[in-house]
C-alpha cells in the first residue's frame, strides 16, 4: 500500500505519542510545555480533519503494522466511524488543552498534568483506529492508568477517594475484558475483528457455547466502560472531584470509548450473537437512559447533574446499537458525536459557574444571567442542543433515533426515549434556574476567579460546532450513514 | 397559475434573526427607539401579506422550498396557505404593535434587551409554524416557541413564582412537544408523507390505519398543552408572570393559538371520525367551562384575561369538534376576533398596572378621566369581548351560537355551555374593560409616563381594527377568511359575513347573553367570593398537583439513585460479579452448553502448584498481618511462574518471577506505610461475598471450559511459529511477538508503565519536605561487598539478555527488570543519595519512549511497510552469539529503558514518600 496515503493514519497514531514523550522531556519548563500543547493538540486535531477528510475522499485506509498481515500483525483501520472519532478526539484534545491554561493548576502541571493528558488522547486515539482486540485491551490500559492518574493529580480526600473507586472498578472491568479476550482467542484463535466474524461465519455462523461466553464477557466489559446501568457507578463517584479540564475532557472522550467498542465489536465482529446480546442490550439501555437521567434530576452540584447526565445518553447510544439498523446506528452515532460537543462544553461552563457564579452547589449559586449573559448564551446552546430541542444538534439524533424505533415498532422504546428526553430538559433548567436566574442567596458574597480567552474559546468553538451541526446536519449525517453501514456490513478482509 | 414566491416572507424571517441579535444593543440604552424601529420589520411583512391575500382567495398560495436534511427526508417547504396567512397576519401585525408597546413598557428596566431578544425569536419561530408545511420543519418552529416562551415568562427571573411558572410552562408544553414529535412520526411512516398539504389531499384515508388511534392521542396531547385544554390549563395563568407584552402576544393571541391552528391543519385528515369529535368536544367545552369559572374568581386584571383566554381557547377547540363547516368558519372568525380584543385589553390593562402600580380591580377606578384615549380603546375592545354590535366580536357570537345551536348532536347542551362561557365573557369584559375607566370615588393619581403615543397606540389600532371589521366584515370574510376556511374545510367555501342576520333565536340568545353577563357584572362583588368558595371545595387545583408530583418524582428519583449510587465501592464490585456470572451462564448454557473436551493426560506437578496457588490465595485472603499476607501474595504470583514454565515458556516464566521480585522489595518499603489490616465487614457479609466470588469463579471457569470445547481454527499463533524465523529473524518467538509483530501492543504497555512511574512520582511529589534525615539505606559492610560485585555482574547480563533476546529467552524486558533489579540494589548501599529522585529517571523513561518511535524512522525512510523490520546486519557478540541487528533491536532497547528508569523512578519517590511519612509523624516541619 502506498505509504503516503496511509499517512493521516499513521501521523494520527504517532503524533499523541510523540507529544507526551515530548512532554516528559519537558518536565520543569512550564512554559514550554504550554506551548508544545497548544501545538501539538492544534496538530493532532488536524491531523484528525486530515484523516476524515482522506477516508471520506478515499475510503477505508489500513495499516498493518511492521508489515505483518492481519491477523498476525496489528491492523490500524481508518473506517469512516475511526476517522469521524478521532477528527473529534483531536477538536476535544485542542479545546481542553487551551483550557487547562485556566483550571489546572501549576502544581498538577509539575506532577505531569502535560504528559498525561497526550498520553490519554494517546490511549484514545489507538482505540479508536485499531482492528484487534487485544491491542484495543492495550488502549484501554494507557487510557485507564492515564486518566486514573489524571483523576488524582489534584489530591486532596475526595479525589483520591473517587479516583481509587475509578480505578478499581475499572481494573475489574479490564480484567473482564482480559479473560474475554483469552476465551476469544481459545475459541477462535485469533483477535482481529474481522477474522473474528470471518471464523464464526466460516464455522456455520453459529460460534457456540465458547463465542458467546466471548461476546458476553466483552459487552460486560466495554459496559463498565461505557457506564452501562448497573455499571456506571464509577463514573458519579468519579467525575466531579478533578480539575475542570479534566473532567470536560473525560466526559466527552472516556465513556464514549466504550461506546465505540460496543459499536465496533458487537456491530462487526460478534454481529452472529446479535439475537443473543440485542434484545438484553435493548432493555439495559432503556434503563441506563431513566436510571441516569432521574440521577441528573436530583443532584445539586452541577458537575454532579452532568456526570449522571452522561449515563443517561450513553443509553441512547447503545440503544441505538441494540436496534441494529443502519438508521438507527447511523442515529446513533450522530448522537455521540453531538454529544462530546455538548457535554464538553457544558463541563467548561461548570468551571466558569464554579469561577464567577459561586461555587458548584446550585444552592449558593446565582446571577449569572445578569452578570454573564456571554455565559448564558453559550450554555443555553448546549444544554438545550443536549436536551434535544430543534433546531439545536440533538434534535436530529433524537428524532431520527425516535423515527427508527418507531418504524420498527418499539412503541415502549420510543416512549422511554422521550420521557428521557423530558427529563433531561428538565434537569438542564434546574442548572439555569438555580445558577443563572436565581440571584445569589441572600448574604452570601459571590467570590469571583478571573475567567479569561482559556475559557472563552474552547467553549465558543463547541457551540459554534453544535449550531453548525443543528442547522446543517447534512453532510455529517451522509457521514454518519456511511459509518453505520460500514459498521453493519458484513466483513471481508482487504 | 403559478404559485407567487415568498421570498419576502423568509427574507422577513431572516431580518427577525438579525434583529435578535441586533436590537437588544440598542433597547439596552433606548427601549422605546428599539421598538419603533424593531416594529418595521414585521409591520413590512403585514403589508406585504395583505397584499397577498386577494390572491389567496383565489386559492393561489405563496410557496418556497429549499433542501435542508435531505438524508433524513426533511426539506424546508414554505406554504402560506388560507389559515397560514391568517395567523401570519395576526402574528406581525400584533407583533409590530407589540413591540412598539413592550419598547415603552420596559423602557429602563434590565429586561428590556433580552425581551427584544426573545421576542423577535418567538415571532421568527410563529412565522415558521405558520407557513412550514413539513412536519418537522413545523415542529422545530413549534418547539421554538415554547423555548421562547420560557424564556419570556422567565424574564421577571428573580422572583421563585416566575421561575416556578416558566418551569411548568416549559414542562407541560415540552411534554407536549415531545408526544407531538411521536405523533408527527407515526402520522408521517403511516400516511407516506411529512408533508401536511398532501397529507391534507389525501383526505381522511389515514383513519383507516392501524395506528390511527395512537397518532390521534399523540397530537391532540400536542395541541393540547400548547392550546391550555383541562387538563393541562394549569400553566397559562402562571404564565402571567411574563411582563405585559409578553401576555398579551404569546399567552393571548398568538402562540397559544398555535395548538387550535394544528388542528385546523389537521381537521381534513381527522375531522370526520367519531374519535376526535368526542374528545375535542369533551375536552373544549370542559375547558371553556372551567375557564369562564375560574376567570369569575379573580380580582387581578391579567389573571382574568388568561383565564376567559382559556375559555376562548376550550371555545375554539369545541368548535373545530362540532365538525361542521359552519362551526369551522365559526372557529376562524372568533380566532381572529378574540386575537383583536384580547391583545387590545391585555396592552390596556398593562397601561393600567403602569399608570397606577396595581391590577386589582377592586381598588381601580376612575382613569377614564386622566386616561380618556385609553378608556375608549379599552371599551371598544371590551364591547367586542362582549358582542355587542356593531364591532366584529358580535358576528363571532352570532356565528358561534349559530354553530352551536347546529350541532350534530348534543346541541342544547353545547348551546348551554356556550351561553355560559358567553355570560361569563361579557363579565370578564366589563371587568377589564369598563369599570376601571368608571368614576367610583377619587380621581386616583397616576403616573405620567403611562400617557405615552407607544403604550396606547397598540390598544387603540386594536381597538378599531375591531371596530372596523365590524362594521365592513366583508373585508375580513371575502378572501382573508374564506380561504382560511376553505382550506380547513377541503372545499371552496364563500364566508359572507353579516351583522345583522335578523330576528331569529341565536339573535335573541346574544341578547339574553348581554343581560346575564351585565348581571354577573353589576353583582360581581356578591358572586365573587361565592365562587372562591365554591373553588375552594374543589378537591385539588392543577398546579399544586403538578408541584407535589413533581416533588414526589423527585424525591423518588433520590431514593432510586441512593439505592444505586449508594457510595460503596463492595457494594459496586458485587454488582459487576453478579451481572458477570449471570451472563456467563445464561451465555454457556443458551449457546449450546460445553462442547465435546478431549482431556490430555493429567500431570500431577501442575496439579499440586494449582493447589498450592489456590490455598496461597485463601491464607492471603484470610490472613490478618501485613506480611503474612504480602507474602501469600507473593506465592501466588511464583506459583503462576511455575506454571508458566511447566507449560514450556520460559519467557513468561522469567518475567513473572522478576515482577514478583520487584513487587515483593517495593512492597517492603511502603509496609510501614499501610494501615493494619482490620475486618471491617461481618461474617455474614464475608459469606455473601465468598458466595458472589465462588459464583463468579464457576462462571468464568465455565466460559474458558466452553471455549475449550469449540472446534477451533488453527490459531494465528500457529502462523507465527511458522513466520518467526524465516521472515522475523529471530527464535524467540515471544520476543519476536513483543517487539515485531506485535509490537504496537508493546509500545501501549511500556505507555502504561511510563505512566505509572509518571502518577507515582506525580502524586507522591512534594505533598510533604525532604529534610528528614531517615537512613533507609541498607549499609552493613557484607551487603556493601556483595553489591559491589553482584551489581556490576546483574546490570551486565542485563544488557547480555537484551541483545540476544531476539534469539534466546529474553529481551528488553526482562533485561531492564534484571538491570532495574541490579540498580536498587545498588542504590540501597548509598543512603542519602537514595531518596533524591535521580534527574535521569524521567529521562530515561523518555529517551526510552523516544527510541522506541525512532525505530518506526527506518521502515519510513525505506519506504517500507510502517514499523517494518529494517536488518542492518549480523554481529556476533560474546555470550549472545550470532545477533541479527534491526529496527526491532532499537524498539526493544526502548523498552529496556523504559522499564529501567520506571524502576528507579517509583523507588525513589516511594522511599521518598516513606520519609517524609515519618518526619511528618515526628511533628517536624520546616
Amino acid at each position: 500500500m502506498n505509504t503516503m496515503s496511509t499517512s493521516p493514519l499513521i501521523l494520527a497514531v504517532v503524533l499523541p505519542l510523540i507529544a507526551a514523550v515530548t512532554q516528559i522531556l519537558l518536565t520543569g519548563h512550564s512554559r514550554a510545555q504550554r506551548a508544545a500543547t497548544v501545538v501539538f493538540s492544534a496538530l493532532v486535531m488536524a491531523t484528525g480533519v486530515w484523516l476524515l477528510l482522506a477516508v471520506r475522499g478515499g475510503g477505508p485506509l489500513f495499516v498493518d503494522f511492521g508489515g505483518w498481515d492481519a491477523p498476525v500483525g496489528i491492523r490500524f483501520q481508518a473506517d469512516m466511524l475511526s476517522a469521524v472519532m478521532v477528527a473529534v478526539t483531536g477538536l476535544i484534545a485542542f479545546c481542553g488543552a487551551v483550557h487547562s491554561f485556566a483550571e489546572v493548576p501549576h502544581g498538577q502541571e509539575r506532577r505531569g498534568f502535560h504528559s498525561l493528558f497526550f498520553f490519554l488522547i494517546f490511549g484514545v486515539t489507538g482505540a479508536f483506529l485499531t482492528a484487534d482486540l487485544f491491542n484495543l485491551y492495550v488502549w484501554f490500559e494507557v487510557m485507564l492508568l492515564a486518566s486514573f492518574v489524571l483523576l488524582a493529580l489534584g489530591g486532596g480526600r475526595k479525589a483520591i477517594e473517587g479516583a481509587v473507586k475509578y480505578v478499581t472498578l475499572n481494573i475489574a472491568a479490564s480484567l473482564v475484558f482480559l479473560v474475554g479476550i483469552g476465551v476469544v482467542y481459545g475459541s477462535l484463535g485469533t483477535l482481529n475483528f474481522e477474522d473474528i466474524a470471518q471464523r464464526i461465519a466460516a464455522g456455520g455462523g453459529e460460534g457456540g457455547a465458547g463465542v458467546r461466553a466471548a461476546a458476553v464477557l466483552l459487552m460486560l466489559a466495554f459496559g463498565v466502560k461505557a457506564g452501562l446501568f448497573p455499571l456506571y457507578a464509577w463514573l458519579p463517584s468519579s467525575y466531579h472531584t478533578p480539575s475542570h479540564t479534566v473532567s470536560a475532557v473525560f466526559a466527552g472522550l472516556l465513556t464514549k470509548v466504550g461506546v465505540y467498542s460496543l459499536f465496533r465489536v458487537m456491530g462487526t465482529a460478534f454481529a452472529s450473537e446479535a439475537d443473543f446480546l440485542m434484545p438484553l442490550l435493548f432493555w439495559v439501555s432503556l434503563l441506563t437512559m431513566v436510571i441516569g437521567g432521574v440521577g441528573a434530576a436530583c443532584q445539586v452540584h452541577t458537575r454532579r447533574i452532568l456526570s449522571f447526565h452522561i449515563i443517561s445518553q450513553i443509553g441512547y447510544m447503545t440503544f441505538a446499537l441494540s436496534l441494529g439498523t443502519v438508521e438507527a446506528l447511523a442515529a446513533g452515532i450522530f448522537f455521540v458525536i453531538f454529544n462530546i460537543f455538548a457535554k464538553t462544553n457544558l463541563f467548561f461552563a461548570a468551571s466558569v459557574i464554579d469561577r464567577i457564579g459561586g461555587g458548584e452547589n446550585l444552592k449558593h449559586t446565582g446571577g449569572l444571567y445578569r452578570t454573564a449573559p456571554w455565559l448564558s448564551v453559550l450554555f443555553l446552546i448546549s444544554a438545550l442542543g443536549l436536551a434535544g430541542i430543534p433546531p439545536l444538534s440533538g434534535f436530529w439524533g433524537k428524532f431520527a433515533l425516535i423515527r427508527e424505533t418507531l418504524v420498527l415498532g418499539h412503541g415502549f422504546g420510543a416512549f422511554v426515549l422521550l420521557a428521557t428526553g423530558m427529563i433531561t430538559l428538565f434537569s438542564m433548567t434546574k442548572i439555569w434556574a438555580e445558577a443563572f436566574w436565581k440571584e445569589p442567596p441572600e448574604g452570601e458574597a459571590i467570590e469571583k476567579r478571573p475567567v479569561g480567552p482559556a475559557h472563552v474559546v474552547p467553549m465558543v468553538v463547541l457551540a459554534a460546532g453544535t449550531v453548525v451541526l443543528g442547522l446543517y446536519p447534512e453532510p455529517f449525517f451522509e457521514i454518519f450513514r456511511t459509518a453505520a453501514e460500514q459498521i453493519l456490513q458484513t466483513p471481508t478482509m482487504p | 397559475m403559478d404559485q407567487p414566491p415568498m421570498e419576502m416572507y423568509v427574507a422577513g424571517m431572516i431580518a427577525l434573526v438579525f434583529g435578535a441579535a441586533f436590537w437588544p444593543l440598542l433597547a439596552r440604552r433606548r427601549a422605546d427607539l428599539a421598538g419603533w424601529f424593531s416594529a418595521a420589520v414585521p409591520a413590512g411583512m403585514f403589508f406585504w401579506l395583505l397584499g397577498q391575500v386577494p390572491e389567496a382567495g383565489q386559492g393561489v398560495f405563496a410557496s418556497w422550498s429549499a433542501d435542508w436534511v435531505p438524508a433524513m427526508g426533511v426539506g424546508i417547504d414554505f406554504l402560506l396557505d388560507g389559515p397560514g396567512l391568517l395567523l401570519s397576519l395576526l402574528v406581525t401585525g400584533i407583533g409590530a404593535l407589540i413591540l412598539i408597546y413592550g419598547g415603552c413598557y420596559l423602557k429602563g428596566s434590565p429586561q428590556a434587551a433580552p425581551f427584544f431578544c426573545f421576542i423577535h425569536l418567538f415571532m421568527l419561530a410563529m412565522l415558521g409554524v405558520a407557513c412550514s408545511d413539513h412536519f418537522i420543519v413545523f415542529f422545530v418552529f413549534w418547539e421554538l416557541t415554547s423555548v421562547a416562551s420560557y424564556l419570556l415568562i422567565g424574564l421577571g427571573h428573580a422572583q421563585i413564582e416566575a421561575r416556578k411558572a416558566a418551569l411548568r410552562a416549559l414542562v407541560v408544553t415540552g411534554a407536549g412537544g415531545l408526544a407531538l414529535l411521536a405523533g408527527l412520526i407515526l402520522l408521517g411512516e403511516a400516511s407516506g408523507t411529512y408533508r401536511f398539504s398532501e397529507l391534507q389531499a389525501q383526505g381522511g384515508a389515514i383513519v383507516e390505519h392501524a395506528k390511527f388511534l395512537p397518532i390521534l392521542v399523540l397530537v391532540l396531547l400536542g395541541t393540547f398543552t400548547k392550546s391550555a385544554q383541562f387538563p393541562f390549563h394549569f400553566w397559562l395563568p402562571g404564565a402571567m408572570a411574563a411582563p405585559t407584552p409578553v401576555s398579551a402576544y404569546l399567552h393571548s393571541a398568538t402562540m397559544v393559538k398555535a395548538g387550535v391552528f394544528l388542528l385546523a391543519k389537521l381537521y381534513p385528515v381527522f375531522g370526520q371520525t367519531e374519535e376526535w369529535r368526542t374528545t375535542l368536544m369533551i375536552f373544549g367545552s370542559l375547558t371553556m367551562l372551567l375557564g369562564s369559572l375560574l376567570a369569575l374568581a379573580q380580582t387581578d386584571l391579567k389573571r382574568l384575561l388568561a383565564y376567559s383566554t382559556m375559555s376562548a381557547l376550550g371555545t375554539l377547540v369545541l368548535l373545530l369538534g362540532l365538525g361542521t363547516t359552519l362551526a369551522v368558519e365559526a372557529a376562524m372568525v372568533f380566532l381572529v376576533v378574540h386575537a383583536l380584543y384580547k391583545a387590545a385589553l391585555f396592552m390596556a390593562a398593562g397601561v393600567v398596572d403602569k399608570a397606577t402600580g396595581t391590577r386589582d380591580i377592586t381598588r381601580l377606578s376612575g382613569l377614564g378621566a386622566p386616561l380618556p384615549l385609553l378608556a375608549v380603546a379599552a371599551v371598544l375592545a371590551a364591547f367586542s369581548m362582549s358582542g355587542l354590535p356593531p364591532f366584529i366580536g358580535f358576528i363571532g357570537k352570532e356565528l358561534l351560537y349559530e354553530a352551536q345551536v347546529s350541532a350534530s348532536s348534543y346541541a342544547m347542551l353545547i348551546t348551554f355551555a356556550g351561553f355560559a362561557a358567553s355570560a361569563v365573557n361579557v363579565a370578564v369584559a366589563f371587568k377589564v374593560g369598563v369599570a376601571p375607566f368608571r368614576r367610583r370615588g377619587e380621581v386616583p393619581k397616576i403616573n405620567p409616563k403611562a400617557r405615552q403615543l407607544s403604550l396606547l397606540a397598540g390598544p387603540m389600532l386594536l381597538a378599531l381594527a375591531g371596530t372596523l371589521a365590524g362594521l365592513f366584515p366583508d373585508l375580513l370574510g371575502r378572501n382573508l377568511l374564506a380561504a382560511a376556511v376553505s382550506d380547513v374545510v377541503g372545499e371552496p367555501v364563500e364566508v359572507k359575513l353579516k351583522l345583522w342576520h335578523g330576528f331569529n333565536m341565536v339573535l335573541a340568545l346574544s341578547m339574553v347573553t348581554v343581560a346575564v353577563g351585565w348581571a354577573l357584572y353589576a353583582k360581581r362583588e356578591r358572586i365573587r367570593p361565592l365562587i372562591v368558595i365554591l373553588l375552594e371545595r374543589f378537591p385539588a387545583r392543577a398546579n399544586e398537583i403538578f408541584d407535589a408530583g413533581l416533588q414526589r418524582v423527585l424525591a423518588r428519583s433520590e431514593k432510586v439513585t441512593l439505592a444505586i449510587q449508594h457510595g460503596n465501592l463492595r457494594g459496586y464490585i458485587v454488582m459487576m460479579l453478579l451481572s458477570l456470572a449471570a451472563l456467563l451462564f445464561v451465555a454457556v448454557f443458551s449457546g449450546g452448553g460445553l462442547g465435546e473436551m478431549e482431556a490430555g493426560p493429567l500431570r500431577m506437578v501442575p496439579v499440586g502448584v494449582g493447589i498450592l496457588i489456590m490455598a496461597a490465595a485463601v491464607a492471603a485472603v484470610r490472613s490478618n498481618g501485613r506480611l503474612s499476607a504480602m507474602l501469600a501474595f507473593g506465592v501466588v504470583g511464583f506459583g503462576v511462574a511455575m506454571l508458566y514454565a511447566l507449560f514450556g515458556a520460559p519467557d513468561l516464566a522469567l518475567t513473572q518471577v522478576l515482577v514478583e521480585a520487584l513487587t515483593l522489595g517495593l512492597f517492603a518499603f511502603v509496609l510501614r506505610r499501610m494501615p493494619l489490616i482490620r475486618n471491617h465487614s461481618s461474617k455474614r457479609r464475608r459469606r455473601v461475598d465468598f458466595a458472589v466470588a465462588a459464583a463468579a469463579g464457576a462462571a468464568v471457569t465455565l466460559a474458558m471450559l466452553a471455549a475449550l470445547g469449540t472446534k477451533q481454527p488453527p490459531p494465528v499463533s500457529d502462523e507465527m511459529v511458522r513466520m518467526s524465523v524465516p521472515d522475523a529473524y529471530g527464535r524467540n518467538i515471544v520476543n519476536v511477538i513483543l517487539v515485531d509483530f506485535r509490537a504496537m501492543d508493546t509500545l501501549g504497555e511500556i505507555c502504561v508503565l511510563a505512566i505509572a512511574a509518571l502518577g507515582v512520582a506525580g502524586l507522591l511529589l512534594g505533598f510533604g519536605t525532604h529534610n528528614r534525615q531517615a537512613d533507609v539505606a541498607v549499609a552493613t559492610p557484607i551487603y556493601r561487598a556483595a553489591v559491589s560485585w553482584i551489581v556490576p555482574l546483574l546490570i551486565f547480563i542485563s544488557v547480555v539478555i537484551l541483545l540476544r533476546g531476539h534469539n534466546e529467552p529474553g529481551g528488553g524486558f526482562i533485561g531492564g527488570l534484571l538491570g532495574a533489579a541490579g540498580l536498587v540494589l545498588w542504590r540501597l548501599t548509598r543512603g542519602e543519595s537514595v531518596r533524591r529522585p535521580t534527574w535521569w529517571s524521567p529521562l530515561l523513561i523518555g529517551g526510552g519512549l523516544a527510541a522506541a518511535v525512532l525505530s518506526m524512522v527506518p521502515s519510513l525512510l525505506a519506504r517500507a511497510p510502517f514499523m517494518q523490520g529494517q536488518w542492518f546486519g549480523e554481529v556476533w557478540l560474546p555470550l549472545a552469539g550470532k545477533v541479527k541487528f534491526g529496527s526491532t533491536f532499537i524498539f526493544d532497547v526502548g523498552v529496556f529503558l523504559v522499564v529501567v528508569g520506571v524502576t528507579q523512578l517509583v523507588l525513589a519517590r516511594v522511599l521518598q514518600s516513606s520519609e517524609i511519612d515519618v518526619s511528618k509523624s515526628l511533628g517536624r516541619r520546616s
